[in-house]
């Protein structure tokens, strides 16, 4: 058996080894917040937090995580970049966005005032094929407004 | 009243001579500008729910019982199987059904390109079913595949008839000409690639499919499926609430959901059938690559004489042959055009409607070849463009309904203007220049579409319709419209759509259209439901109902009485408003387009061949805007989309094999966020007198549309080189600068 605290709440769960964290998450506990567009780490769109940094939970196999708490969207309703997305339109089909508000999230964790590069930087590995990039860039930039 | 007119439907320059029925539209458009509502910067409605994953998609739907499926696919371009093992398939742990070749017509025992689906299997998780199909064992007889556009014009493999388009005398046209510019361009094979994959979940509720899919098309998809079951269409029950992206893409039904139906009703269990992304991006649909022989001919003062274009589009096994022509067609004022279009028909996947099909390739085409002209005539590209404009439709005369493509030239003389300024900053091995282009599209959208508004004692609106939410934010368009005739707060305004069993017919997202489809639909609505209020307030008031209005949240009479809504409604109890509304006919013997003007700013490094671009600015005449905040975010997603088309995305595929090469994320490069210039978006936002109750026209596509070929001006302003084939790989790119110091060395060893 396997124990996994998911935002805040201790899950244990029986697997297979080869399970990846993204299908846990979403099959086996209902949490389908964290979205999974590539299955194969290229995208973003399945991005945790393990310990607070951002993971892509598609590649990483649930018996791997070990003691590390796992953040998914559902843990982040509350934070203020969930407002901020929305004031700023920073989403348009909106599938890439939970994975982008959790990696946002753990940026402005380290860096509450991130510049334009920096947000770039971070977010790089985040796709958006609706392209809602310069909104999401502005989200970041205003996040505690 | 109902009535049946004969009239022309476009659907994505597809258009079709039918009869339709239409009701009447006789509401009187809004004064233009910003209304209390409409017009103003609004909030998704639904923006929350999706921002934090709690918005369910297809690819969210679990159901009790669900199955996964998965499908065989061939992995030759053409192939003849000799052998299949079912039973083994069929044996496998956790299997519960397995169809082949003979059971389904979009499975095939001869594939004509790589991926068509051959056989498939419903298993008890996604890993088994994969599992089980690696024991079919299949054997194939390779064939050589037809993969050369040309090479298929040649030998007449066609998807149709060649399509011509002569007026004028184009001949006489190049003779009266004082230059002529001619040149070969090409763009390139391109995968859509939404975030969710195409997806269905289906299962059957006695004798009705339940059809979960991620769709732009609900009510085609209703049609398709049960045309293919053959049951009644309302046998199908189609649901999309929230779908991940589509861009032309997912207006059919697709193969995975014929499956997933076919394998739910044997299994009498849910199936999901879902394509990975390596399957998405060989199956689902592509903008197919294009080659385009053009002509441009003008007299010294830029007057184009003649324009004349072969386009050659490599479609692959199936799909339809798009308006590539269509721009040059209709772009400019010129009296003698002479264009053909041929449709290859190859062993490569079938090309899918993309954003603004046929004129995205065609405007890359057109607009470079203007500037092009414009060198050779030595005249400023913009003053070229203003020279031909076009004051009604070229290719039948039509006037249209409106225009505005010579303030968006207005608009985009401050940001042209930069150029001095821009070429200025270039820096040793970094040029910078400019570019522009120009932008004609459809998207007027048409009947039918209809909206159902209830309202109850609360006072509160539900706007209820069965069209889909592709992410273009149209739940809060449709919302921001019942409310701004409603006269009451966006917050009391509901909008239920996504379910073909719950709400009226709506229009395809697809084509722009869903905004001017659905829009003065649901403003009919609304003011039915007005025109009722106020009929029981008339009574309850003993006051004319002429007197009466609708605003601020109250009913309220000429003579200054207020009463608020919920007073009124309040005597409904548990009676209920209903309205309805239709989307009324478009004008007859006009042509309804959408224009802009887009201007670029690159900076190109000439040793290494990398381009960056530094700046767009977007102006565009689509009409009335609904949602400023919203349609700002349409303009940018399509013009980030069209600089991957012009920088960095390209399916390449095995020109021996066919196989597709690029079929990750990782391998097609879709623009980051690091990727992102400055984006400047304005919009001319006037309302089409003659269009609709509301005189929007539809943003989704013109702002895609453009881009590229502003791109490829800037970088011929920067260097001096030709850019004609797309995309602008660094490799391009070296090319065209060494071929243009080609030709200056020969133009400077020439006597003179
Ligand atoms: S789904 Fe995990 S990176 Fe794409
Ligand atoms: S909002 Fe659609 S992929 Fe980002």
């Amino acid at each position: 058996m396997l124990e996994l605290t998911i935002n805040g709440g201790v899950h244990t769960l029986d697997l297979p080894v080869d399970r990846p964290l993204a299908y846990v998450l979403r099959e086996d506990l209902g949490l389908t917040g964290t979205k999974i567009a590539c299955g194969e780490g290229h995208c973003g769109a399945c991005t945790v937090l393990l310990d607070g940094i951002p993971t892509l939970s598609c590649i990483t196999l649930a018996h791997t995580v070990g003691e590390r708490e796992v953040t998914t969207i559902e843990g982040l309703r509350e934070h203020p970049l969930v407002d901020a997305f929305v004031r700023t339109d920073a989403l348009q089909c909106g599938f890439c966005t939970p994975g982008q508000i959790v990696s946002a999230s753990a940026l402005v964790a380290a860096n509450p005032s991130p510049t334009r590069d920096e947000v770039r930087h971070a977010m790089a590995g985040n796709l958006c094929r609706c392209g809602a990039y310069p909104k999401i860039e502005e989200a970041i930039l205003t996040w505690r407004d | 009243m109902a009535r049946l007119i004969r009239t022309e439907k476009e659907v994505e320059g597809r258009f079709t001579e039918q009869w339709i029925v239409v009701e009447e539209d006789a509401l009187d458009q809004w004064p233009a500008g910003p209304r209390t509502v409409v017009g103003q910067p609004t909030r998704r409605v639904d923006g929350v729910e999706r921002a934090t994953g709690a918005a369910v998609y297809t690819a969210d739907v679990q159901l009790p019982g669900m199955l996964h499926a998965a499908v065989l696919r061939s992995p030759h371009a053409r192939a003849r199987l000799v052998r299949l093992d079912l039973d083994a398939v069929r044996a496998a742990p956790g299997v519960r059904a397995v169809i082949g070749p003979d059971d389904l017509d979009v499975l095939t025992s001869e594939p004509c390109y790589e991926g068509h689906g051959v056989a498939a299997v419903a298993a008890d998780s996604f890993e088994a079913a994969r599992a089980a199909l690696e024991l079919a064992a299949p054997e194939w007889e390779v064939l050589e595949p037809l993969l050369d556009p040309e090479e298929a014009v040649r030998r007449e493999s066609l998807l149709a008839e060649p399509r011509r388009h002569d007026r004028g005398d184009f001949d006489r046209g190049l003779a009266a000409a004082d230059v002529v510019v001619q040149a070969e361009y090409r763009t390139q094979t391109l995968l859509h690639n939404p975030l969710e994959t195409h997806q269905s979940v289906c299962h059957w509720e006695g004798d009705t499919l339940v059809l979960y899919t991620s769709t732009q098309n609900i009510w085609g998809v209703r049609d398709e499926v049960a045309d293919a079951f053959g049951l009644p269409h309302d046998g199908v029950r189609v649901i999309c609430r929230f779908m991940g992206g589509g861009f032309g893409a997912k207006n059919d039904a697709g193969d995975y959901t014929l499956v997933a139906a076919e394998l739910a009703r044997r299994t009498g269990r849910p199936v999901r059938c879902a394509l990975t992304r390596r399957e998405e991006n060989v199956v689902s649909g592509n903008r197919n690559a294009t080659i385009q022989r053009l002509t441009a001919a003008a007299r010294s003062d830029g007057t184009l004489t003649a324009l004349g274009g072969e386009f050659v589009s490599a479609l692959g096994w199936d799909g339809w042959l798009g308006p590539t022509a269509g721009p040059m067609q209709m772009l400019y004022a010129c009296a003698n055009v002479r264009t053909v279009e041929y449709g290859a028909k190859l062993n490569l996947p079938p090309m899918a409607a993309f954003r603004a099909p046929g004129f995205v390739e065609g405007t890359f085409g057109l607009e470079c070849l203007l500037d092009e002209l414009a060198a050779r005539l030595e005249l400023d590209p913009l003053e070229l463009r203003r020279r031909n404009h076009a004051d009604s439709d070229g290719t039948d005369d039509r006037p249209y309904t409106s225009k505005n493509l010579m303030e968006c030239y207005r608009r985009a003389e401050t940001h042209w203007e930069r150029r001095h300024e821009v070429r200025a900053r270039s820096e040793g091995p970094w040029k910078r220049g400019v570019g522009m282009a120009s932008q004609i599209w459809y998207g007027g959208g048409g009947p039918p579409s209809y909206a159902w508004i209830r309202v109850g004692s609360d006072g509160r609106a539900v706007v209820v319709t069965a069209m889909q939410d592709i992410g273009t934010g149209t739940r809060t368009a449709m919302a921001q419209i019942a409310a701004e005739e409603l006269g009451v707060p966006l917050e009391h305004v509901r909008v239920e759509i996504g379910d073909s069993a719950r709400g009226p017919y709506s229009v395809i997202s697809g084509g722009s259209s869903t905004t001017p489809s659905m829009g003065p639909a649901v403003r009919s609505a609304a003011a039915d439901v007005k025109r009722q209020i106020l009929e029981i307030a008339a009574q309850r008031f003993h006051l004319e109902e002429r007197v009466l209005d609708l605003k601020g949240g109250n009913v309220v009479s000429a003579d200054g009485g207020s009463w608020s809504l919920e007073e009124v409604t309040g005597l409904l109890e548990d009676a209920q408003i209903l309205g309805k509304g239709a989307r009324g006919p478009n004008p007859t013997g006009m042509r309804v387009m959408t224009f802009g003007a887009q201007v670029a700013e690159v900076a190109v490094d000439v040793e290494t061949g990398e381009v960056r671009v530094e700046r767009v600015a977007a102006i565009h005449d689509v009409g009335r805007i609904v949602n400023p905040l919203g349609a700002s975010s349409q303009v940018e997603g399509g013009i980030i989309q069209a600089i991957g088309h012009a920088l960095s995305e390209e399916r390449l595929d095995d020109p021996a094999t066919g196989l597709v090469l690029t079929q990750t994320l990782d391998a097609y490069k879709v623009p980051t966020i690091a990727d992102v210039p400055e984006i400047v978006t304005e919009l001319v936002d006037v309302p089409d007198e003659h269009l609709t109750n509301l005189g929007s026209k539809g943003l989704g596509e013109p702002p895609i549309i453009p881009t590229a070929a502003a791109i490829a001006n800037a970088i011929r302003d920067a260097t001096g080189a030709d850019v004609r084939s797309l995309p602008i790989t660094r490799e391009e790119l070296l090319h065209a600068l060494e071929a243009a110091r080609e030709q200056e060395r020969r133009g400077a060893a020439a006597p003179a």
